[in-house]
């Protein structure tokens, strides 16, 4: 189900920890399986489960926990803005408007075409640099304006 | 400037160079000097800890407990596995402290990993990470990789014949991992619901087995205190409340950022650094430390000093150092809603005081903000409250309750407005 490439690299997070406690790898393996696979489905986790030698139950439990695991499919691009209080104080409230008006969806909606989907955040740790929004889980864009929001979904292919 | 005591900075001196975050500049400004000397010289344990209780290091995670102590309670003759565990699962709204450290100074964070682990005699250490700053995530573990490379981690430690390695772990989104034995929970690969306590990680943490759990900027620390003496460090804070701390400035100030300044510095002397409140604006509030720290009125807060002891007196919390400022323009009902949804979100489910009350405090709060407020609401709030504090197995019920009383004692007439007019008194919301 999963390439050799995500296989070694959950292998290498496996390394990380006591070899009788190979469940600790669980959040990096549904994670790296997602980044491969685009969302978790129920055999997706239940691969991961067997692959660790853990029951499913427990590794659904995992991935229904943490909330940037996606549990149905999404657009290619997953736009995860903070609307948290400091991001708000710093302007997110017209990013998440200028987002939904130029995008034509709502929180929780992907485009027709499969190319966006728009979500709301807590808090990043990073609100220094608000406002700000995550793409694809693991690349944080700051300081976001109307017009670097235009451009980063230009960007986005 | 370097790792010394001239720069009047502890974690975040690299800023001052080109290239703050390797390996050359740290080892070339004494980076690394205090490990070698303790293995060198085979310092004892004792030693070590008693440096940690002069220095009066306290937790900068949001708690302030003081770090020599609770080092203290690992027992360390203990014959079986041990742990440290790093807490970076940076989440609290406000608080961005620690991503700086791992961006800034990785190798800080990495030898004083070591240095505690060392001391409580752990078998590994790990260092949980918030899951939204994957880049960091990554970036560490390659510092990790160039520690390892340069003999500091690894098999037989700078020739001392001691092993020890760190990894890092990956959050994937949840608050509540910040909460140290949900942290603990999580890294054995389970939901993120907090433990029972007694027994504390102490005495069965991680694997069951005796934990010590700090935060990063603590755990940074620690290689400024080992060289220049637990009194050094004291001397940089105050009484009680030893070193600098970096304060993380958010929301309505012309310069957010980080700040690392002695503790015990005045509010206005830090918010001058922010470059003030933004232009053409008055102070209304501040959250001093965190979101989970009760709202203080900002007359009140320009003649406070920012030290655990003097913002406690104020009856909020110094917390992570996170200070969120609000100028006149905010409803506080308005932010009010969106820090009660927070906790709503964010609580794990597992104690019904707080898995209930946070959803209803949502959404009284939330219908009051909508003009569908009634006039007994805010007893109501103030009681479900009440009701939670105390009746949970963790802090986050809490942590939830903090901002829902304040606010509602500090800023009672902007919420009577609200019920009675169906709209804001003061305009427009948040301010943007």
């Amino acid at each position: 189900m999963l390439s050799p490439d995500s296989l070694s690299r959950i292998d290498r997070e496996v390394a990380k920890y006591p070899a009788d406690q190979k469940q600790s790898a669980a959040m990096s393996a549904l994670r790296i399986a997602q980044e491969e696979l685009g969302w978790l489905s129920k055999d997706t986790i239940e691969f991961v489960a067997n692959y660790l030698g853990m029951p499913p139950i427990a590794a659904y439990e995992v991935a229904t926990f943490y909330n940037m695991y996606d549990l149905a499919p999404v657009g290619r691009n997953k736009i995860t803005l903070c609307t948290n209080l400091s991001c708000q104080l710093q302007g997110a409230d017209r990013i998440a408007v200028h987002l939904q008006d130029r995008l034509g969806i709502g929180f929780n909606e992907t485009t027709a075409d499969g190319r966006y989907t728009l979500k709301e955040g807590e808090c990043m740790g990073a609100c220094g640099h608000g406002p700000l929004c995550l793409h694809n889980n693991h690349m944080m864009h700051v300081q976001l304006t109307p017009d670097s929001v235009d451009k980063l979904l230009d960007d986005m292919k | 400037m370097s790792l010394n005591t001239a720069t009047g900075k502890v974690c975040l001196w690299t800023l001052d160079h080109a290239n703050p975050g390797s390996l050359e500049t740290y080892v070339a400004n004494g980076g690394y000097e205090a490990l070698k000397k303790i293995l060198a010289e085979k310092t004892p344990a004792e030693r070590i800890i008693e440096q940690v209780k002069i220095s009066a290091l306290r937790g900068r995670g949001g708690a302030g407990f003081p770090t020599g102590l609770k080092w203290s309670f690992m027992p360390r003759s203990f014959p079986g596995d041990k742990y440290l565990v790093c807490n970076t699962d940076e989440g609290e709204p406000g608080t961005f402290k620690d991503r700086d450290i791992l961006i800034y100074n990785p190798h800080q964070l990495i030898e004083g990993m070591i240095i505690a682990g060392y001391t409580l005699g752990a078998k590994a250490g790990y260092n949980y990470i918030h899951g939204e700053i994957y880049e960091q995530y990554e970036s560490w573990q390659a510092a990790l990789q160039e520690a390892r490379d340069a003999g500091f981690l690894g098999k037989n430690i700078l020739g001392s014949g001691w092993d020890h390695d760190i990894h890092a772990h990956h959050g994937y989104g949840a608050y509540i991992c910040g909460e140290e034995t949900a942290l603990l929970e999580s890294i054995e690969g389970k939901k993120g619901q907090p433990r029972f306590k007694p027994p504390f990680p102490a005495s069965y943490g991680l694997y069951g087995k005796p934990t010590t759990i700090n935060n990063t900027e603590t755990l940074a620390s620690i290689p400024w205190i080992m060289r220049f003496g637990g009194q050094a460090f004291l001397e940089l804070g105050k009484p009680n409340n030893g070193g600098t701390k970096i304060f993380s400035v958010s929301g309505h100030v012309n310069k957010p950022g980080n700040y690392e300044i002695p503790l015990g510095t005045p509010f206005a002397t830090l918010l001058e650094m922010a470059g003030g409140v933004r232009d053409g604006h008055q102070l209304k509030a501040v959250i001093p430390g965190g979101s989970s720290a009760p709202v203080v009125p900002g007359e009140v807060m320009m003649d406070l000093t920012l030290d655990f002891d003097a913002i406690s007196k104020a009856g909020s919390m110094l917390g992570s150092g996170a200070v969120i400022v609000m100028d006149e323009t905010v409803c506080m009902v308005r932010a009010l809603e969106r820090l009660a949804y927070f906790y709503f979100e964010e609580s794990c489910g597992q104690c019904t005081p707080c898995r209930e009350g946070t959803g209803w405090m949502h959404r009284i709060v939330q219908r009051i903000e909508h003009g569908q407020g009634r006039p007994e609401d805010l007893d109501e709030l103030v009681r479900i409250g009440n009701n939670i504090g105390g009746r949970t197995i963790c802090a986050l019920g809490e942590a939830a309750v903090g901002p829902v009383v304040s606010f509602v004692r500090h800023y009672r007439k902007e919420f009577e407005y609200h019920i009675e007019h169906k709209r804001c008194m003061v305009g427009n919301g948040v301010g943007n």
